[in-house]
């Protein structure tokens, strides 16, 4: 494929993500900040991100898999990770912290559950799609292109 | 003389011869003298012994003595009728001697203790008058306070009812027992008042309706007094009964007595004494009696014929005093009884009001957003149409879709604003914001439409304006786009021009509008911008009417979309939110029209404390300012935030030092650093941090500048903050321009806090 396809498709999956909600202007704002200096900027937050979300994920499932369930702990581990994701512009991810956050308030188990199988999902559906953008990128790069930046 | 001297007897010889009778007598005599004379001490003594008190024993003694040698006298007399010796004589003589001695003593004595004997009798005497008059006082006495009692019981028994027929016959019946009268009754006056009706009696049970006429002399002589009068027997009133006596009836006492009538009782108003009608009551005594009226018996007369009706009067008096407290009590119970069913109704009309501004006011929100959506995606979606490829007609016809749906937004922006501007719950939004900027926004925003029509548009600012104002920067700029939008709107060819300057008291005197007064301070200033355009005027009558809601200048002749008309009435409203007065002059059709408003808008305190409303949308000013190697310190517990943070600040220029704990920030801080960003998203630990910072750094000028980043939109962490003595907060997420806007910001005032 030669670089104007790699440039149009990476194109097309940015501009989709964002109209899906899996990326926000965060996002952007984060691209915008990679220059020569940093090269890899958002390739290395992204990739903190993942650890953080994994991390995190874990905490809260040994949280809820407690008896009794420590609510104040899971939101705790939920609002930092609605803080990472915001970060990052992980837009989807964050709105279901933010329900997750209202769940814990509210003690409701079965709703915390139900998030944090959420939370996974949106993880991996998020993290599938930045890979693949991740991919595209080192593509194009390789075939001395530029990267465009989402406007 | 014969002296016949016998030889040896030495006896005297009486001188003459006596007869043996006559001597016998004498000699009886004698003797009973005697006895009598020395048996009258004998009495004195035994009767003096026997009374303690004599006065007077110097004298018995005196007495007595004198009497007993009378006495003695005489005894020794008895010897003398015969032939006595010698020896006889001179005891005799000595007697005599003795007994006329004694006499004279007396008798010069007596001529002083009679006359205290007599003045004994007199004081005895007068002393038993006394006695026998207090007596008849004693008796006197009694019998008035029989009689005071026989009244206390009279009034007794009045009061104790307050029927006045009881009253009456119990009046009389008391009357009766008390004074023992034959016969007692009382006329009363009838309904016209002309005759005297017999009312009651004390003897016949059902008197007969006796009248006489009321003006009849002996009637006026008892009425126009009020003691009781002695009548004659014979009058008219006092005929009540045939005569049965033998001999003369009983005297008659007649007495008036005032009636009060209940008609004119007032319940705060008694009546005066002087009354004009009166009852008579007449009082016989017994026939065939000898008794007369005594003055005590006419007073007690007196007293009660005044006091009955009185008494019967006062009982009613305080039983309608009562009642009338009664009336009043009840009347207030009910009156409180109504105002507090008047309050739960006024309670309940007001909680269905609130429900229903509350309803409506959702209904408002929703249908607004409803309306909104659709009309967005129309309006979206016939920009992007027009960028395609049209026929021209097809371009007009989505021209026109355009101009409608833009219309109709607006429409639905104004019907929302003023339903909020009616019913009070629009609350201007007060924040410091630059005046400069607002008017070049909107002569920006006005620029194109108005050089499409080839209008010149004039901004002319007054040297002296504030560059800063106070106020809610939005609903301004709503009321000058609005104001120079109509302008443009109405002018087909000209020029405008829009002046703003600070309003001057004298220039208040612009008569226009007399009522206002707007008064300056230090504070405060008056904004005053004026809208000048040449364009189609407006007739001066119609100049009421645009202020109002919806109705629409005949005069107008444009093509352009016409306005819906609640533009004007919503600029009114926020001007006056302003505390300030907007109008309008016209010199006619053709004239141009002149739109001028008066806002009170705030100065800003000292640049030190002012909140500036942050604007991150600049457009088109990348101004790209490198910080040249600032150095900033952030810190936050969140790796990934930490990151984009630090990534943020480099890419500006910054030299950033990271710190993923309070500890850590504490330990690596140092006066070389500039600003220090601090995450306060988790609880309390930042605000601490802030305040051990400042500890470190005595001078304010050696420690950092502290800024918070927080995702917390609400304005408690925004007190916080400020509370703890931070320099400034941000909201996350912060963009690049953001960023740099924050650091020139905070370089330059040292001090910045969003608008939340």
């Amino acid at each position: 494929m030669d670089v104007l396809q790699l440039q149009r498709k990476l194109r097309e999956h940015q501009a989709a993500m964002l109209r899906e909600g899996f990326l926000d202007d965060q996002f952007s704002q984060l691209q915008k900040l990679q220059d020569e200096s940093s090269p890899d900027f958002v390739i290395e937050v992204v990739k903190m991100f993942f650890d953080d979300s994994e991390k995190l994920l874990n905490n809260m499932t040994r949280a809820l898999g407690q008896v009794p369930v420590d609510f104040k702990q899971v939101d705790a581990h939920v609002h930092q990770y609605k803080g990472s994701s915001a970060s990052v512009g992980a837009a989807r991810v964050k709105n279901v912290c933010a329900t997750f956050r209202n769940f814990c308030e509210t003690q409701n188990l079965e709703g915390c559950v139900r998030c944090l199988q959420q939370l996974q999902n949106e993880y991996s559906l998020l993290k599938n799609n930045l890979q693949y953008l991740f991919r595209l990128q080192e593509e194009i790069q390789a075939a001395g292109g530029s990267i465009p930046t989402i406007e | 003389m014969w002296f016949k001297a016998t030889e040896s007897c030495n006896c005297i010889e009486p001188q003459w011869p006596a007869d043996e009778l006559l001597v016998k007598y004498q000699y009886i005599s004698d003797f009973f003298i005697a006895l009598a004379y020395f048996s009258i001490p004998l009495e004195l003594i035994y009767f003096v012994k026997k009374s303690a008190v004599f006065p007077y024993r110097w004298v018995l003694v005196q007495f007595g003595a004198f009497i007993v040698l009378c006495g003695a006298t005489h005894l020794i007399n008895l010897w003398t009728f015969t032939v006595h010796t010698r020896t006889v004589a001179m005891v005799m003589t000595a007697a005599k001697v003795l007994t006329a001695v004694v006499s004279c003593a007396t008798a010069l004595m007596l001529v002083h203790i009679i006359p205290d004997l007599l003045s004994v009798k007199t004081r005895e005497l007068f002393l038993k008058n006394k006695a026998a008059e207090l007596d008849r006082e004693m008796g006197l006495i009694r019998t008035q306070e029989e009689t005071g009692r026989h009244v206390r019981m009279l009034t007794h028994e009045i009061r104790s009812t307050l029927d006045r027929h009881t009253i009456l016959k119990t009046t009389l019946i008391e009357l009766g027992r008390t004074l023992a009268l034959e016969e007692c009754a009382l006329w009363m006056p009838t309904r016209t008042g002309l005759e005297l009706q017999l009312a009651y009696t004390l003897r016949q049970q059902n008197p007969v309706g006796y009248t006489v006429p009321i003006h009849l002399p002996v009637i006026n002589q008892v009425f126009s007094s009020n003691r009781a009068v002695k009548i004659s027997p014979n009058c008219p009133v006092a005929r009540l009964r045939p005569h049965t006596g033998k001999y003369l009836p009983g005297e008659v006492v007649a007495v008036r007595v005032p009636l009060l009538n209940l008609s004119n009782f007032q319940i705060y108003d008694w009546p005066e004494v002087s009354t004009r009608s009166y009852a008579l009551m007449v009082l016989m005594l017994p026939s065939d009696s000898a008794r007369q009226w005594h003055v005590h018996e006419l007073e007690l007369v007196e007293v009660v014929a005044d006091q009955i009706n009185r008494l019967h009067f006062d009982g009613v008096g305080y039983v309608a005093v009562a009642l009338s407290h009664a009336a009043i009590l009840e009347e207030s119970m009910r009156a409180r009884n109504l105002l507090i069913e008047q309050n739960v109704a006024l309670d309940l009309a007001r909680r269905e009001a609130e429900t229903a501004i509350h309803a409506r006011n959702d209904f408002l929100a929703v249908m607004n957003h409803e309306m909104r959506t659709p009309m967005h995606a129309i309006i979206a979606l016939s920009s992007l149409l027009q960028e395609t490829e049209l026929t021209a007609e097809q371009r007009l016809m989505v021209e026109t879709i355009l101009k409608s749906s833009n219309l109709l937004a607006t429409l639905i922006n104004d019907v929302l604003d003023l339903s909020r501007l009616e019913d009070g719950s629009l609350q201007l939004e007060t924040t410091t914001f630059s005046l400069h900027s607002v008017f070049r926004e909107v002569l920006n925003l006005i620029k194109p439409v108005a050089s499409v029509k080839r209008l010149s548009l004039t901004l002319h600012l007054a040297s002296d304006l504030p560059v800063y104002a106070v106020g809610d920067e939005k609903r301004l700029m709503q009321t000058i786009l609005n104001v120079v939008g109509n302008a443009v709107k109405f002018s087909k060819e000209g020029s405008i021009s829009i002046t703003a300057i600070v309003a001057k008291p004298e220039s208040f005197k612009d008569a226009r509008i007399p009522e206002f007064l707007p008064v300056p301070s230090d504070s405060h200033f008056y904004l005053r911008v004026q809208v000048n355009d040449s364009g189609s005027g407006i007739n001066p009558q119609d100049i009421p009417k645009l202020f109002t809601k919806f109705a629409q200048s005949q005069a107008v002749q444009t093509k352009g979309p016409a306005g819906s008309g609640l533009g004007l009435a919503i600029c009114r409203r926020f001007v006056n939110l302003m505390e300030g007065h907007i109008w309008i002059e016209s010199e006619g059709i053709g004239k141009g029209c002149t739109v001028t408003f008066i806002v009170k808008l705030g100065i800003p305190d000292r640049p030190n404390e002012s909140k500036l409303a942050f604007a991150p949308k600049v457009p088109g000013n990348h101004v790209s300012t490198n910080f040249g190697g600032l150095k900033v310190l952030v810190m936050d517990d969140n790796g990934v935030n930490r990151s984009v943070t630090k990534g943020l600040l480099l890419h500006l220029g910054c030299d950033v030092t990271t710190a993923g704990s309070s500890e850590e920030c504490l330990r690596i801080i140092s006066p070389e650093h500039r600003v220090v960003f601090m995450d306060v998203c988790t609880g309390l630990d930042g605000y601490e941090l802030a305040i051990r910072i400042q500890e470190k750094f005595k001078k304010r000028q050696d420690r950092p500048l502290i800024v918070a980043l927080t995702g917390n939109t609400n304005r408690v962490t925004k007190e916080n903050c400020m509370r703890v003595g931070m320099d400034g907060l941000i909201l996350k997420p912060v963009s690049v321009d953001k960023m740099r806007g924050v650091l020139s910001e905070l370089l330059e005032h040292r001090v910045l806090f969003e608008a939340i």
